[in-house]
């Protein structure tokens, strides 16, 4: 027996959301009257994020501090609509509604300050620490909590704003087929390192190395989270997870966590990341999304370091010790491709 | 069903109860007495996110029956802060963004904590032994190993 090192490379573009029927998302963002701000949403943060990235979206448009700005989640019956969290779809989607609704917002709160100060409202400015001042003159400002106090009990008015977000309707040409599904892409290359051993078929990953493409990275440590979490789970549906063992005969598949394979905190191995940074243009602050495609590359990459490894193509998930070591008797024994 | 009666100290607090027989741990905790921190997940041991200290050992609550922590102290993620002030686990998770969907977290941090009462110096390896019934789908692990050897050196700084 011998245990052969195998280097895989894969790299993908991933389109960010899906324009089935424009894919929108709305938000809706008022103040109390105490001059914080309430982000609306029904998008929904399972782990990803959603609420710490619109909160920073929301603070940054409306010029206040992300302290003052709570974000309310997830209950379709009483939010504004919103098609959910997949396709990486999220940051981009929810966060360019949130930037539309909070500047809504902003402008009214700007018009209440300059209300108070008798002024123009294009002339005041927001310090982002919770005042409004004359452009050039700090001296001559309001706090934010004051211009909502005014608003709500003099002035009768709502420091409020709508946003939505919704693609134009892409039609395929009859001709070509063409059409714009998505509006911008996210992107990754991953190098995946691994051994297999050839007398039992096992996989072992050594290392992974990854680049990510991310438009600008909003909150850097939360992309840094989901990247290396999400780069597991890559790696795990390559080689561990299934359903369907023998698909399509539903026979031997799990039922429970005993027999459903899923990485342990033991499996984790090295995984150096370098996030590029090219703000996209439609994004929201530039940041598309590294939810989905953080997991997606993983899977060629680790199919192609197997072959490099001991020369075994693999084309079902997950590539368990079983179709490996089938290959490997196929070909008559391991057939390394050569290191690079 | 016949009731069986059962004390214990939950987080340092005299708890008494009436459970049914066979009545599991968890569901004692979560039910009866309403501390929610303790989380079900797969009902039957593998997941690890039930994960509770009796007498200091971590324990799978949701295979555990009610009537054998009789006399014993129970501790759960509910009694680890102190009102705002967090537990030094807690916020360098929370430092290390140990978390992300949070369901694994009550469970791990129980986890780490009878390592770190044992093994105030802990190597990677023996962290990764420690959370090794643990299962987390979000994070890919690496935080929260980072977060427990973390906690690790910071409460051993405050005690020299």
């Amino acid at each position: 027996m011998a245990l052969h090192k195998g280097r895989g490379f894969a790299c993908i573009n991933y389109p960010i959301g899906m324009n089935l029927g424009g894919d929108p998302s709305q938000a809706l963002v008022h103040s109390t009257p105490d001059g914080k701000f309430m982000v609306s949403l029904s998008a929904i943060d399972l782990g990803q994020g959603m609420k710490s990235v619109t909160r920073q979206i929301a603070a940054e448009t409306l010029g206040v501090p992300v302290a003052d700005v709570y974000v309310d989640t997830a209950d379709s019956d009483t939010g504004p609509h919103d098609m959910g969290s997949f396709a990486s779809r999220g940051t981009h989607r929810v966060g360019n509604a949130v930037i539309r609704a909070a500047a809504e917002a902003r402008a009214a709160m700007m018009e209440a300050a300059a209300d108070e100060l008798e002024v123009n409202p294009a002339d005041l400015d927001t310090d982002g620490e919770g005042n409004i001042h004359v452009k050039g003159a700090p001296g001559r400002s309001i706090t934010v909590a004051d211009t909502a106090i005014a608003a709500q009990f003099k002035q009768g008015k709502t420091l409020s704003g709508r946003g939505i977000f919704l693609i134009p309707t892409s039609d395929v040409d009859a001709d070509t087929g063409e059409m714009t599904p998505v509006s911008c892409f996210a992107h990754a290359a991953v190098v995946v390192d691994l051994e297999v051993d050839d007398e039992t078929g096992e996989v072992t990953v050594s290392q992974v190395n990854s680049a990510y493409e991310v438009g600008r990275a909003l909150n850097p440590k939360m992309v840094e989270q989901q990247l290396i979490g999400g780069a597991w789970m890559g790696i795990s549906h390559a080689l561990y997870e299934t359903t369907e063992p023998y698909y399509p005969d539903r026979s031997h598949g799990p039922d429970d966590y005993n027999s459903y394979l899923m990485p342990g905190a033991g499996d984790v191995v090295p995984h150096n990341i370098a996030v590029l940074e090219r703000p996209a243009e439609d994004a929201p602050f530039g940041g598309k999304g590294p939810g989905e495609m953080c997991a997606n590359p993983l899977l060629p990459a680790v199919a192609n370091a197997i072959y490099n490894a001991v020369g075994v193509r693999c084309d079902m998930l997950p590539i368990t010790p079983e179709k490996v070591l089938r290959g490997i008797q196929a070909n008559g024994g391991a057939q390394p491709k050569g290191t690079f | 069903m016949a009731k069986t009666p059962v004390r214990f100290t939950l987080n340092g607090s005299e708890t008494a109860l009436f459970v049914d027989g066979g009545a599991n741990l968890l569901d004692t905790l979560r039910r009866g007495v309403g501390d929610l921190s303790p989380k079900y997940g797969c009902g039957q041991g593998t997941c690890g996110t039930c994960t509770v200290l009796i007498d200091g050992e971590p324990h799978l609550s949701c295979l555990t029956l009610a009537e054998t922590v009789e006399g014993r102290s129970i501790e759960t993620t509910g009694g680890l802060s102190n009102g705002a002030d967090l537990h030094p686990l807690q916020r360098v998770f929370m430092e290390n963004f140990g978390a992300q969907c949070g369901y694994c977290t009550p469970g791990m941090l129980m986890a780490a904590k009878a390592l770190l009462a044992k093994n105030p110096n802990p190597s990677r390896e023996e962290v990764v032994e420690a959370i090794s019934g643990n299962i987390c789908r979000c994070t890919g692990y690496e935080p929260i190993i980072d977060a427990i050897l973390a906690t690790a050196g910071q409460m051993r700084g405050r005690v020299a």
